[in-house]
């Protein structure tokens, strides 16, 4: 631990300007974001993968991925909402009701999970790791666009070798405020103020861009977020199970249940006459 | 469309079978037309021999079967219906979603394609079973926003009809307005 400690801690009043040494050592050292894995001996990898696990190629295809959600997030006037479904389908099979697909890097950052499951597990507890190291080397919090750069450039050098992960980055900062971008695993990284990701994104976006203004209040926000998620539900076999949601605010995230959505959908039903095609009548 | 042209910006895409009963379609080029044509001259030929319009539900089941026994022969059509009617006794309206593999569902609201992904999840949370003629222009302006604004694809325009207890109008519907993506 003392080792770990000295190895990236500094001294509290440093000279402000790196001596040639710590230079050499900055510029020679490889803490290059991708890590070394051991790739399957043949002659393309990439190519390989593809073949044993695409899904939509193959339903026979010998490893199923867990996949397909519906994560979303929106930027407004009080902060950034972040709302996710929780199951995880690996082919037609629910492999789990209750994933938790909003990560928390730490107490003022959230990431969203969408894609493969186990690549973004992974890769946001690693960028978890490298948001502590910033913290650590710099003595100041990582802002959510070099966080969500760290993330960008890691998939980006790993682009062809069948990574699978649509996130969000969700933080406010003193610097930036609050800010939100979208980073997937082809190397797109997007700022801006409203993202859905996932199989049921079409759904969650419908419901969601007919109500949505910047000058939301709170309750509006957290009751539109939670709606739209409960539609792709709803309508995307993909998605389900409980509703996930958080608030970013200035000085945090504040998380706001982790909600089934059967009773929600029967009260929604029942209570606004919402979801009229669904009937106890047969026709 | 042919391949990326296209051919007709103004093409109408619906055919009224009868005074009350329009139908909408979609699928393979020249499947669509041939079909609807089809079916809207068999409706008039009821209307004219019994001298009485087939019911927007026998309309759709007629359909539906003309579809199940098209799937089963050598060259089937590949269209999609949405066939929508007031009853002209009961007054009752109806809408009926019908696909190529023959389904047939009788439902408050409906689309096929892209359309079904952004605009479904809208009318289940706006749509009520009792809503005035304005509120549904206003639920469908808000589909077709959202199809402006999330599909690539410009629609160059769009074409609605209404169908009441007196028959089919077409409305007009501007929509020059920009849709800003948030």
């Amino acid at each position: 631990m003392d080792t770990l400690v000295a190895q990236y801690s500094r001294p509290m009043f440093e000279k402000e300007s790196y001596s040639e040494d710590d230079q050499l050592e900055q510029y020679q050292a490889t803490p290059s974001l991708s890590l070394k894995f051991a790739m399957p001996p043949v002659a393309q990898p990439a190519a390989w993968l593809r073949a044993a696990t695409d899904d939509h190629a193959n339903p026979n295809c010998p490893i199923k991925i867990a996949h397909g959600t519906t994560t979303l997030a929106f930027r407004f006037q009080g902060g950034i909402i972040v709302a996710t479904d929780s199951r995880a389908t690996a082919g037609n099979w629910i492999a789990s009701q209750t994933v938790k697909k909003v990560i928390e890097i730490n107490s003022c950052l959230l990431g969203t999970m969408a894609g493969g499951a186990a690549d973004c597990q992974y890769w946001l507890a690693y960028l978890g790791m490298q948001c502590r190291l910033h913290e650590l080397r710099h003595k100041r919090r990582i802002s959510v666009a070099a966080a969500s750069k760290i993330l960008a450039n890691l998939v980006y050098s790993y682009k062809g070798r069948g990574l699978s992960m649509g996130t969000m980055c969700a933080g406010v900062t003193p610097s930036e405020g609050p800010a939100l971008y979208y980073i997937d695993s082809d190397g797109t990284r997007l700022a801006g103020n409203l993202f859905c990701v996932g199989s049921g994104q079409t759904f969650a976006y419908g419901v969601l861009d007919a109500e949505y203004r910047y000058d939301l209040t709170e309750e509006e926000a957290l009751a539109l977020g939670s709606r739209s998620i409960l539609a792709a539900t709803h309508r995307d076999a993909y998605s389900g199970g409980f509703i996930n949601l958080y608030h970013v605010k200035e000085d945090g995230w504040v998380k706001h249940g982790f909600s089934d959505t059967n009773p929600i959908f029967w009260k929604t039903k029942l209570e606004k006459g919402e979801f009229s095609n669904v009937t106890s009548e047969l026709v | 469309m042919r391949g990326a042209t296209i051919l007709k910006a103004s093409d109408d895409k619906t055919r009224a079978l009868n005074k009350h009963t329009l139908m909408a379609f979609s699928g393979e080029a020249g499947d669509t037309i041939q079909f609807a044509d089809y079916i809207s001259a068999n409706a008039q030929l009821y209307s004219m021999r019994n001298a009485i319009d087939l019911s927007p539900s026998a309309v759709a089941n007629f359909v539906r079967g003309e579809l199940a026994s098209s799937l089963r022969s050598r060259k089937p059509y590949n269209v999609n219906l949405l066939l929508g009617g007031v009853d002209p006794i009961t007054l009752k309206p109806s809408l009926y979603w019908l696909d190529y593999l023959a389904s047939l569902a009788p439902l408050p609201y409906a689309a096929h394609g892209y359309a079904q992904y952004y605009c479904l999840s809208i009318l289940d949370k706006h749509h009520h079973p009792d809503i005035t003629y304005e509120e549904g222009l206003k639920l469908l302006r808000l589909c077709t926003d959202e199809l402006k604004r999330r599909l690539p694809i410009d629609f160059k325009g769009m074409l609605v009809k209404v169908i009441t207890k007196d028959g089919i109008e077409e409305v007009e519907y501007l929509d020059d307005s920009k849709v800003a993506c948030p």
